[in-house]
């Protein structure tokens, strides 16, 4: 069973399956009529193979990778996934905000990889709304997360108006 | 800025879960190096009562924002810094998207003429000042900073306005978390991003993420600098005269007071009033640290004689920033019988120092005892003062957090095959005439190091025209007559 938040619901089913990496696009073939998280470069290599795929693709990108990199396309995918190689590697959190308020991305924006417990509510606030949770996570557990704190400073994406604009 | 209640606090826990002291950090912090984990919970309950708290002081992320220690009594002072201050750490407070930088991150902000905060040696370092039009706002630098690869920061933004600066900050941020280096942790400050990636190439990096952000919710409002203000307000001051006689004749009097004053005491914006510095640094104590009794005793001067608030200055000392010249003497006599009138502010004796190898994990070799031996080396405070004012650093390891680059004679604990070595640099200094300190030549044992500074400073005698300062002494005749002398023996 995945262990994966979306929405804040507790999902039994990801529709999704995350292709950590591949060498050809007959990887897919294979597996027709699924839909496919495929790694950024993955993707760019081989957009023609994978636009007559069966199934829907969807990307996930590294966190040495910026989100701009993926171009006007980016609208039409229904997902993007954010890598944590370690939890400590802060820069999938600029990537998140920068899809959603920068480049208006509107789909599913979802963390993958190192995805823990205490990371979840500034992840949230950053813009992503689906948690892939690491295997030793406690599902349960990890929904509280979100209400670590009643509000924030800052401006977000969950609240665009700082704290000071809102007093 | 610490209340007497939060000293009280302070030193109920020095009591209470320690061994019954803290140290005062360069970073104008408290640390406790003795708490049982198991109490940090109640720790931390305790810390709360009294609005407190251990947030981001470890981790890679942004760290407490400092400023100058007379920040709001200074008299050269363009506008108060702490306002800002505040602004920044309700900003970087849990900030969502900064929380896992490459590394840690501190920003200091400046608001007077004599920089007291080493500002320019900061991750971030902003002042406050005025451009053609009169207008307010901050010139903000970046890549400053100690550590291994010392370096001044660059300036990025020449001027901007007051609502523009987080705005402006979160777009350094930004750059700095997408591209500052995550692979080597000894390269993964700002300073070697700025540098790898050259100033002029980063400023724009900088300024297209601010394009984006610039006149967004992030802009500051005026309501809000107002709100801010109003937390630093000034104490309800008397209106009393300057050097009042009961000041001047006891000047007159006691030669010792008057040296105290002359060291200890600096003028305030407000007629009347003194700012006092309690230093630190008796002989035989590590410097910056501080008793439970010593706390309680601070707390209970402040609220006598200075509208019950301290200070901690990044040179681990204690600022009284509001007492009336009428009181000084008596305050004075106050800190004699507690043995805190120590009146070797800013000589040689006042030595900033890291807890080094006594009490740091990190460190390579100890620091406190090459302290004490350079207190021991000069017991005359008349030559103290003639000497005038000579910062020395001490870090313990390249961490350096005794922040020894910048010390007009910097040491610096290295570790040679498991025995403990000392490097020594010249010529550093962290006011607005910032420079890193040059390395004199190979390094020396603990035993060593008090003569070599007794060389250094007769170096220094020789060479100096009047009235000049070591610094300028030094930045006149560079390194090689102290160089010769130092080594002259072993050559």
């Amino acid at each position: 069973m995945p262990k994966l938040i979306r929405q804040g619901v507790i999902e039994e089913k990801d529709p999704w399956t995350l292709l950590k990496e591949a060498t050809g696009p007959e990887v897919l073939q294979a597996v027709p009529g699924r839909n496919f998280i495929v790694p950024l470069q993955f993707w760019k290599l081989y957009r023609d193979e994978l636009s007559e795929y069966s199934g829907e693709i969807s990307l996930w990108l590294d966190s040495h990778e910026d989100v701009s990199a993926i171009g006007p396309d980016l609208h039409s995918f229904p997902l993007i996934a954010l890598n944590f190689p370690v939890f400590s590697d802060g820069r999938s959190y600029t990537n998140a905000r920068e899809l959603r308020e920068q480049l208006h991305y509107k789909g599913e924006i979802r963390a993958i990889g190192d995805v823990l417990r205490d990371q979840l509510f500034y992840m949230s606030r950053c813009g992503f709304d689906a948690f892939a949770l690491r295997h030793d996570q406690d599902p349960e557990v990890c929904l509280q997360a979100f209400n670590d704190y009643e509000t924030g400073y800052q401006a977000s994406v969950m609240e665009p108006t700082p704290l000071f604009r809102r007093r | 800025m610490l209340s007497s209640r939060q000293l009280r606090k302070l030193a109920l826990i020095a009591r209470d879960y320690d061994k019954g002291y803290g140290h005062f950090t360069t970073r104008q912090n408290i640390q406790f190096n003795w708490p049982a984990l198991e109490d940090v919970p109640d720790i931390l309950a305790h810390l709360a009562e009294v609005e407190m708290h251990a947030n981001q002081t470890s981790g890679n992320c942004i760290r407490n924002t400092t400023t100058d220690q007379f920040a709001g009594v200074a008299v050269d002072e363009i506008e108060d810094a702490r306002p800002y201050c505040e602004i920044i750490r309700q900003w970087s407070t849990f900030h969502p998207e900064f929380a896992y930088l490459p590394r840690k991150f501190k920003i200091a902000v400046c608001g007077t003429r004599e920089d007291q905060a080493a500002t320019q040696v900061h991750d971030i370092g902003a002042y406050l000042t005025r451009n053609d039009s009169g207008e307010t706002g901050f010139r903000i630098l970046a890549g400053g900073g100690l550590g291994r690869t010392p370096v001044i920061g660059e300036e990025i933004f020449p001027f901007v306005t007051k609502p523009h600066l987080l705005t402006a900050l979160e777009a350094i941020m930004r750059v700095y978390n997408r591209e500052g280096r995550r692979d080597n942790k000894y390269k993964a400050r700002i300073k070697i991003l700025v540098k790898e990636t050259g100033a002029e190439q980063f400023r724009e990096k900088v300024f297209a993420e601010w394009e984006k952000i610039k006149d967004g919710p992030q802009t500051l409002t005026d309501a809000e600098i107002e709100r801010c203000k109003s937390f630093f307000s000034d104490p309800d001051y008397a209106e009393l005269a300057d050097k009042p006689a009961t000041l001047t004749d006891r000047l007159a009097a006691d030669a010792l007071f008057a040296s105290w004053h002359e060291q200890n005491v600096r003028p305030h914006k407000k007629p009347g009033y003194a700012i006092v510095t309690v230093c630190f640094k008796e002989t035989g104590v590590a410097p910056g640290d501080v008793t439970d009794a010593q706390l309680d005793y601070l707390a209970e001067l402040a609220e006598e004689y200075s509208f019950s608030e301290v200070r901690v200055t990044h040179h681990q000392n204690v600022v009284f920033a509001d007492v009336r010249q009428e009181l000084l003497y008596d305050f004075w006599k106050q800190l004699q019988a507690r043995a805190l009138a120590s009146h070797n502010l800013g000589l040689l004796t006042d030595i900033i120092c890291c807890p080094g190898g006594d009490f740091c994990a990190l460190a390579n070799a100890k620091s406190i005892p090459i302290a004490e031996s350079i207190q021991r080396q000069f017991p005359d405070h008349a030559e103290l003062k003639e000497l005038g004012e000579i910062r020395i650093n001490i870090s313990g390891c390249m961490n350096a957090c005794g922040h020894h680059h910048v010390g007009n004679i910097g040491i610096l604990g290295v570790d040679k095959k498991g025995e403990e070595f000392y490097q020594v640099t010249l010529g550093g200094s962290s006011k607005n005439e910032a420079s890193l300190g040059k390395v004199i030549g190979p390094a020396f044992s603990q035993e060593e190091i008090p003569a070599v500074i007794a060389k250094i400073v007769e170096v220094y005698k020789a060479n100096r025209q009047q009235d000049e300062a070591f610094i300028d002494t030094y930045k006149r005749v560079g390194i090689d007559p102290f160089k010769e002398l130092v080594y002259a023996q072993t050559n």
